[in-house]
């Protein structure tokens, strides 16, 4: 344990006193939000978005008889909560239920209400309305687990690689192998210093754009921690797996970029994979990033439990303990 | 007495290239012991095995009797020749990190005056001069007070005063009973810090003893050294066999109360005459046909 805390210790000076990394660790995402809250302040850049439940979308748009084409995004779903919910923050604007001859609005919204203006404009309707209340999710609101999750995996790829890397590239892994201190307590010191890191940066980043932004917050920021922090870990392991036996800091770059680009854009950071092809979708749920952005999303826009998340938050728990057993079984110390 | 190191037939091949061909030496405790030779002899490869740094092809290695144990970590300290320290530390947070790696340690007052650290405690471990690093590196290897160190190469790039401040820390690391084990290229540091040494080339024991048992050992003369120029007879009137170098004629002199009289009985001026003893590097010469410094530049 003396080893351990000694070296956490020492890993977590190193960071602190890396100005430009430290600054760039909180400026980075922080930017991100603000510049996502003032590029998509205008809610007037999307056409309405109508979904319907079922797979007929000729049904559902025949009751928009004078839209023109492509005047309206058609979205379908197959979950009825998950397409209520899409109405109840705002993030669709009508939902039909053909079927069952009903349609789901927000009045609180004014595209909502906007959709339903045209879809009585056709005369006497015979769907039943259905009203959904609930407080707008602006786009940064949407974006913002996405953004820190992604801010996160950055953080513990890089952070966790490089450095493991660079220390085997000139020698300092060698020297500590020198002292009776074994992997693990190496490994674990590394992985507990980034963690640290990682979750203290992510909570200022929080605190300090909630502040400026209101966030939209349903859930407990307990559960929303132990996302974050099994996010963290699983990310970290991936980083301690790609480090585990190279000393090529160019390499390990390759492999790092190879590792966060597909998370970038298939995690959902940015954008939804609702009309995704099932083949994208299947990929994107084997990705870290993805059940750690979906748990935290769930968490702060719908106010999910960990019980609501279960999926998720096994999904990470087995994919850190995969990752960090390979990671252990992997690494070396030194170069041949 | 049990040999503190007991190493037996050591061997460690990479793929086709043997790097050390099957050496075995004892040493006892309390000395410096020297693994003597140019680059590429085996020298690195040899005290990395014995640190357990690197895994043997085969042979035996005994730490006080006995195949090593997890706790030989505990009792050994490690210079390697090429190592890098943590970003962002200061000299003193590096020797306090490594202090609490181990159970046992000395106060870190005393080894900062030991090995003179005083001066740039507060100054990053990264940024500082070739000598205080040795001295912060060889402080790293003392810090838990072990039985045996291993200094790899420990003056190699040092400035000739720096290389005499390191060999005095040695002394005095020596001189408190520890057993320190150096490989060195530097004839002259194996000479005034070896107890006994081995001497390698291309992965073998070439020989081994004191410097002063193995100079006797190969040399029964000194070297009587006059200017090219002025050595105006030839060998066969002097009577003793010569070497030619670049500037002068090297004559291998058994008695040099002789080898005089017969230069002044052939008129040969001796203003430029020096006495030399032989050295290592005369003897590794003689044992491999090649000197260090050419074996360095291989």
């Amino acid at each position: 344990m003396k080893r351990f805390l000694a070296m956490l210790h020492a890993r977590n000076l190193e960071f602190v006193r890396d100005r430009a990394a430290l600054v760039w660790a909180l400026m980075f995402p922080a930017l991100m939000i603000i510049g996502c809250a003032m590029i998509f302040s205008n809610g007037n850049q999307r056409i309405l978005s109508a979904g319907y439940l079922g797979t007929h979308q000729h049904t559902a748009q025949a009751f928009f008889p004078a839209l023109p084409d492509g005047s309206m995004e058609w979205l379908a779903y197959s979950d009825p909560t998950l397409a209520i919910n899409r109405i109840r923050y705002h993030q669709l604007d009508i939902l039909l239920d053909p079927e069952n001859q009903r349609y789901w609005v927000n009045p609180e919204s004014s595209r909502g209400r906007i959709a339903e203006q045209l879809l009585h404009a056709t005369g006497p309707l015979t769907l039943q309305r259905q009203a959904i209340a609930g407080r707008a999710v602006r786009y940064v609101d949407w974006a913002l687990p996405g953004i820190l999750g992604m801010n996160m995996m950055f953080a513990s790829l890089f952070g966790v690689g490089y450095v493991v890397v660079r220390y085997r590239m000139n020698g300092v892994l060698k020297r500590l192998r020198a002292t009776p201190t074994n992997a693990f307590e190496f490994l674990a010191s590394q992985i507990l210093s980034r963690l640290t890191v990682i979750i203290a940066a992510s909570a200022i980043i929080f605190i300090g754009c909630n502040w400026a932004l209101d966030f939209l917050m349903l859930g407990s920021y307990l559960d929303l921690l132990v996302v974050g922090m099994l996010g963290g870990m699983a990310m970290i392991s991936l980083g301690l797996v790609i480090s585990s036996r190279t000393d090529s800091e160019e390499f390990a770059g390759g492999m790092l970029n190879l590792c966060t680009w597909p998370m970038m854009f298939l995690s959902e950071v940015w954008f939804s994979l609702d009309n995704a092809p099932a083949y994208v979708r299947a990929f994107a749920e084997t990705l870290p990033l993805t059940h750690l952005v979906a748990g935290a999303r769930r968490i702060m826009l719908e106010g999910a439990t960990l019980t609501d998340i279960s999926h998720h938050v096994i999904a990470l728990i087995i994919t850190t303990v995969v990752l960090m057993t390979l990671a252990s079984l992997l690494f070396r110390w030194q170069r041949d | 007495m049990t040999p503190i190191l007991d190493i037996r037939q050591l061997c460690k091949r990479y793929g086709s290239h043997t790097a050390v061909d099957g050496i075995s030496f004892s040493i006892p405790p309390g000395i410096c012991f020297g693994l003597l030779g140019p680059n590429g002899a085996g020298k690195t490869t040899t005290i990395e095995m014995i640190e357990g740094m690197t895994r043997p092809s085969s042979g035996e290695i005994l730490y006080k009797g006995a195949a090593p144990s997890r706790h030989f970590r505990e009792e050994c300290g490690i210079q390697f020749q090429h190592t890098a320290l943590m970003d962002y530390l200061n000299v003193r947070e590096v020797l306090a990190l490594f202090a609490r790696l181990y159970q046992k340690t000395v106060p870190l007052d005393q080894l900062i005056t030991q090995c003179q650290l005083e001066d740039f405690l507060e100054q990053r471990a990264t940024r500082i001069s070739g000598g205080q690093r040795q001295r912060l590196l060889l402080a790293l290897a003392l810090v838990n007070d072990p039985a045996i160190v291993f200094l790899d190469e420990p003056t190699t790039g040092l400035d000739p005063q720096s290389r005499r401040q390191f060999w005095t820390l040695i002394r005095r690391i020596r001189e408190a009973g520890k057993t320190v084990i150096l490989t060195t290229h530097y004839m002259d540091e194996a000479e005034q810090l070896c107890d006994d040494l081995v001497i390698m080339d291309h992965g073998r024991i070439i020989d081994q003893g004191s410097p002063q048992a193995l100079l006797k050992k190969h040399f029964q003369h000194v070297r009587v050294c006059i200017h090219r120029h002025d050595f105006n007879i030839t060998p066969a009137q002097l009577g003793e066999p010569v070497i030619e170098t670049a500037t002068d004629i090297e004559i291998l002199s058994v008695s040099i109360d002789r080898t005089i009289d017969t230069l002044r009985q052939h008129d040969v001026p001796l203003s430029t005459l020096r006495v030399r003893n032989p050295t290592l590097d005369d003897l590794f010469l003689k044992l491999t046909g090649h000197s260090l410094q050419e074996g360095d530049s291989a």
